[in-house]
């Protein structure tokens, strides 16, 4: 086994550990804004390494070329799929204000929250969603 | 004539189309030149988009010291991440809204992708008239921890404007406008 499989075998790992930390992430964290963090930074690190390990292994393949360009690609994308999907999330408050020390953009931190009835259920009835563009709740649009 | 001028102003896309169709194939040939450069004018001609208004600049030992940081930062951003997803019990997250000094579509595209990947942020919205950005903050200790991860923004600005941005925009980041950050929250705050 050459230096070069060591490194290999060793980013593979990492990388797939990283890829299994985001998939705990998404299932453990609170609310969807900090799901997204896990969907982007340790997943996209994952990816790299898991790809960077291939490419050590491929070396010398056509196939390589591919690998670089799944690479830049998910470098490019993760983070435009975790804005959208996190913006529609604050538009439609399915944000745990409880959890948040600081936040500049809506409430200050601490006012009472009346739209949330039941913040130990952040995600229960997505009936129960006023559309952000309702009268008083809008969170301050920044757009 | 204005048909030379766009194709010109089109060229970096094109290129980049090449470049992918090569990347595909696998193998850099003639064949696959042409047919790659047959495919990118079609797609350009058949699918048109605004043109960005590149700043044609590009300082490699800048880009060198953002692509490093970047790297570094991914590094911990990510075992930040990993370790909150393992540990036990809850953490608090924080909004915040950072005032920024660029004002260019494909800089303020860079900073926020790259915002998205590291120091624990996650961009949700961009106010682009006034280059407000609101983060989100995934886990923060106190109010100080604030201010340092808002400083932070304001660094990866700082090296990515330096990397690519025009004299002008390196300008005004040493010349803040009448709203610093600092003042910016209170500011949006008191007026609600």
């Amino acid at each position: 086994m050459s230096i070069a499989d060591v490194v290999a075998s060793v980013c593979l790992v990492a990388g797939c550990f990283l890829c299994l930390t985001a998939g705990l992430g998404l299932v453990r964290f609170p609310d969807v804004l900090n799901r997204m963090h896990a969907a982007t930074k340790p997943q996209v690190l994952g990816v790299l390494l898991v790809m960077t390990g291939a490419v050590i292994r491929l070396v010398g393949e056509p196939i390589v070329w591919m690998l670089v360009l799944v690479a830049v690609f998910q470098l490019l994308t993760a983070p435009v799929s975790a804005h959208m999907v996190s913006r529609i999330a604050y538009r439609r408050r399915h944000v745990r204000r409880d959890l948040l020390l600081v936040d500049e953009l809506g409430t200050p931190a601490g006012a009472p929250l009346p739209t949330r009835p039941h913040p130990e259920h952040p995600e229960g009835d997505p009936d129960a969603d006023e559309p952000a563009d309702g009268p008083e709740a809008t969170p301050r649009t920044i757009s | 004539m204005a048909r030379v001028t766009r194709l010109r102003r089109q060229l970096p896309l094109l290129v980049w189309l090449v470049l992918v169709w090569n990347l595909l194939w696998g193998t850099f040939s003639w064949a696959n030149l042409i047919s790659g450069t047959l495919i990118a004018l079609v797609v350009t001609t058949l699918l048109p988009l605004p043109t960005v208004q590149t700043t044609g600049r590009f300082r490699p030992v800048a880009a060198l010291r953002f692509l490093g940081r970047f790297l570094v930062d991914l590094l911990v951003s990510s075992a930040e991440v990993s370790w909150l997803a393992f540990r036990p019990g809850r953490h608090r997250s924080a909004i915040i809204t950072v005032q920024l000094r660029t004002d260019s579509d494909l800089l303020l595209t860079v900073i926020a992708e790259a915002l998205s990947l590291v120091p624990g942020s996650l961009v949700l919205d961009l106010d682009r008239e006034h280059q407000v950005l609101a983060l989100h903050l995934v886990q923060v200790r106190d109010q100080a921890h604030v201010e340092r991860q808002r400083a932070n923004v304001l660094g990866m600005e700082d090296r990515v404007v330096r990397a690519f941005g025009s004299a002008a925009d390196i300008a005004a980041l040493d010349t803040p406008g009448a709203r610093t950050p600092e003042t910016e929250g209170t500011e949006r705050m008191s007026q609600r």
